[in-house]
């Protein structure tokens, strides 16, 4: 019963579908910074470059930098789940995000929100099931002048009834693609 | 440190203490015991739990005393009204967002935010805010996580990393929503945890605890006596620690008031997993001799601890190869139990049941690992009880333990060397190996009985023993990162280890995550807990007439009447296993 032949390792494997899982140049980051002292200490960086490539940080993902960068892996969730920035669901398409800040919020954001959720059935920090839009919250844009505002992808409108609310979901809806900010004012 | 001395005063008494003592270890001098949760020697600094607060003069916030450190002229109050009132408040935020169900909860009475609840002088709530409901987490064979009990100390969470190099756990999310959990907080079973249990012992809650496998038991006990055959196996270990669950001192040998207490509970045959480990040092030596002789796959790691096993397979797959194939003595007595005893006593194996009474959390997991059963799929080992389930079900029956008259094991399965009775300590399957192998090198019938080189609850040990002419390197190690050591020197290459024993827990058995939990003023992992544990088993060993594997009557008598060679075709069935890598795999 000699076991002197068996090969038991399986890095090879284990290596080989982590890197499967990550774009060349992450994985070369990592391995850059293998070579450096405290290399665990650029976790952080590593998930920034993760998210910016995905859009967020799934498990698959996460479980692919812990190998890679050997570092625990309830660590690498860890890290991920305590951050703010690290989003840990895929985003929609569009990200619209409400203003709540004091102007917006004096001016109704609040009933503009809850319109937002209404219609689209989901949360602040939560997306649609088509995959089209997330609801996110933010503070001050810098045109409370318009105020109440909501911001979708790059694109400010403003001042924005519930109403409205509603006119400007069903455009990007229909189009699929951003309207000019005069016809949603139409 | 720099041996130089400070002086300070604490609650207007003077005292001097080395630089560098930090004020829970002062005051502990004299006398005080600060109170604490978060806080264990063993492990890094946390200071989350803010109950070991003190007033320092000059200072108009409160410190720490188990981070804080002393310095000349400190003047330290622990126990002002203010103090006392900041530490109730804490522990009654703590109490806030925790479950009000101490009555039924599996720690009553040895919790440790009870005790400090108590000792505090928490009398009622006044806080009621959210409190957090989670659900129960129990797809570990072995370990059930209960978040809701969790007070977020995180004391688990650097016994995983910092002893036992697993990290399974962490803090995941923030603030209110933190829950200590595997990486996402998935299932226990689907992550890389190796059951090992040191999250349960060190737990002062009932955040962590073992799988139960009382009720299964209570069960087959009420059974008709001809419908099952009760068969329990006590392992080396809890003869060490069992008398410390109904107060006797730490290190009082119990082990004829187990075998009495098992008898009135209705079982019908008491074996000893002692036998099971003679007949591991038979197997073992003979597979160790045998790869000396081959020079393959040395070094010989040992496999009777299933916390390690488990480590292996996940964390050292490529080890595998190294590891001894013997069954933990606990299986190879269960083995025996449901076919050379069934024969003896023309039993069907379907109708014996098979209870091990462990120190051990893993032990649970390793029972249910499908090799271990047979053909049919019947466990050889039906259900696992640690030694604070024992305990629990004597103190449930009413049966007073303290003054039980000694009883005896039943034969043959119940005969055992001193060799088998020190495998509970750190270093004791190294000493039971070694006395059997330098018998069998040397061929002289009386060869050393006492290798102090292996004994003492230090994590790594290494010595080089001169045997019939051959330097023959070994070492012991306990705690899984004192494991990745020794294995990271063995992959190396540089010095030719030929034996290592690996234990997962800290100190070996008699600190596995399955022995009763210490008394308040002692923390788990202490060593001096660890230190007379141990003893009680060397004593035991030391009055034993019986002190080598292969000497022992009735492991003879077996192999003639039924195995036939040592590491023969039967044994091999019975008595060995194999192992395989397991996924996810651990990061190192």
């Amino acid at each position: 019963m000699s076991h002197a032949a068996a090969n038991t390792d399986n890095w090879a494997e284990v290596k080989a579908a982590a890197e499967a899982v990550l774009p060349e140049h992450i994985v070369a980051f990592i391995e850059q910074n293998a070579k450096n002292a405290h290399s665990e200490s650029q976790l952080i960086a590593i998930l920034h470059l993760v998210q910016s490539h995905f859009g967020y940080l799934g498990q698959e993902q996460m479980h692919a930098v812990a190998q890679l960068a050997q570092i625990p892996y309830a660590k690498v969730t860890g890290v991920a789940t305590f951050y703010h920035y690290f989003r840990l669901q895929p985003r929609g398409k569009h990200i619209i995000n409400v203003c709540m800040g004091t102007a917006c919020y004096v001016k109704g954001a609040d009933k503009l929100s809850q319109r937002l959720m209404d219609e689209l059935g989901i949360h602040f920090g939560e997306t649609t099931k088509d995959m089209m839009f997330s609801l996110e919250s933010t503070r001050c844009l810098g045109t409370c002048g318009l105020a109440p505002v909501i911001m979708v992808d790059d694109q400010v409108y403003g001042p924005v009834t519930p109403a409205e609310a509603s006119i400007i979901l069903e455009k990007y809806l229909k189009k699929g693609k951003l309207p000019k900010a005069s016809e949603a004012k139409a | 440190m720099t041996g130089k001395m400070i002086n300070l005063t604490i609650d207007e008494t003077p005292i001097q203490v080395p630089e560098g003592t930090r004020l829970i270890h002062a005051a502990e001098k004299l006398g005080i015991n600060i109170p604490r949760l978060c806080y264990h020697p063993n492990l890094s600094l946390e200071g989350a739990c803010r109950v070991c607060v003190v007033q320092v003069k000059g200072f108009n916030h409160f410190l720490t005393a188990c981070s804080q450190e002393v310095w000349e002229g400190m003047d330290v109050q622990t126990n002002s009204p203010e103090i006392r009132q900041a530490r109730r408040d804490i522990v009654e935020l703590l109490l806030d967002n925790h479950p009000m169900d101490c009555q039924t909860c599996d720690r009553d009475g040895n919790c440790e935010l009870q005790k400090q609840a108590y000792r505090l002088g928490v009398r009622e709530r006044l806080f009621a805010g959210e409190r957090k409901h989670y659900p129960v987490e129990d797809s570990s064979q072995s370990v059930v996580r209960t978040p809701e009990k969790c007070i977020l100390c995180g004391r688990c969470v650097r016994v995983c990393s910092e002893v036992q190099g697993v990290s399974n756990l962490s803090q995941q999310g923030r603030g209110f929503h933190t829950v200590v959990g595997p990486a996402n907080l998935s299932n226990m079973d689907d992550s890389v945890c190796i059951q090992c249990g040191q999250c349960v012992a060190v737990c002062p809650t009932a955040a962590f605890l073992e799988k139960d496998h009382t009720e299964r038991v209570w069960e087959v006990l009420a059974m008709p006596r001809d419908k099952k055959h009760v068969v329990v196996q006590i392992a080396p270990a809890i003869r060490a620690t069992m008398g410390e669950a109904f107060g006797l001192p730490m290190g009082t040998p119990v082990t004829g008031k187990i075998v009495t207490a098992l008898r009135r509970m209705g079982f019908d045959v008491v074996f000893d997993t002692n036998f099971g480990a003679d007949l591991t040092i038979v197997e073992e030596a003979n597979e160790f001799l045998n790869r000396m002789q081959t020079g393959e796959n040395l070094p010989l790691l040992t496999s009777c601890s299933p916390g390690w096993v488990s480590f292996m397979e996940r964390f050292y797959p490529e080890m595998i190869p190294h590891a001894s194939t013997c069954k933990s003595p606990m299986q190879m007595l269960s083995a025996l139990i449901k076919t050379f005893y069934a024969k003896k006593k023309n039993l069907d194996p379907k109708d014996i049941y098979v209870v091990g009474i462990m120190p051990c959390v893993a032990k649970k997991f390793e029972a249910a690992r499908p090799e271990h059963a047979m053909e049919d799929g019947t466990p050889y080992t039906d259900a696992v009880l640690t030694t604070r389930e024992l305990a629990w079900m004597i103190k449930s029956y009413g049966i007073d333990f303290v003054n039980l008259p000694d009883g005896e094991f039943d034969r043959p399965l119940g005969i055992s060397s001193g060799a088998a009775d020190i495998f509970g300590a750190t270093g004791g399957v190294m000493e039971a190996a070694l006395r059997t192998a330098a018998v069998k090198l040397t061929g002289e019938e009386l060869g050393p009985l006492v290798f102090n080189e292996v004994r003492g609850v230090t994590g790594l040990k290494e010595a080089t023993l001169r045997i019939n002419g051959m330097d023959v390197n070994i070492a012991v190690s306990n705690g899984l990162t004192n494991a990745k050591h020794i294995l990271d020197a063995v992959k190396e290459g540089g010095k030719q280890y030929h034996l290592i024993e690996l234990m997962a827990c800290p100190g070996g058995c008699i600190m596995g995550g399955g022995q009763p939990y210490p008394p308040l003023d002692h923390d788990p992992l202490d060593p001096e807990t660890a230190r007379l544990r141990a003893k009680a088993l060397y004593d035991i060993d030391d009055k034993k007439q019986l002190r080598r594997s292969h000497e022992n009557p009735a492991i003879e008598h077996l192999y003639e009447e039924f195995l036939g060679e040592v590491n023969g075709e039967k044994a091999h069935h019975l008595l060995h296993t194999h192992y395989e890598a397991s996924m996810p795999r651990g990061i190192r």
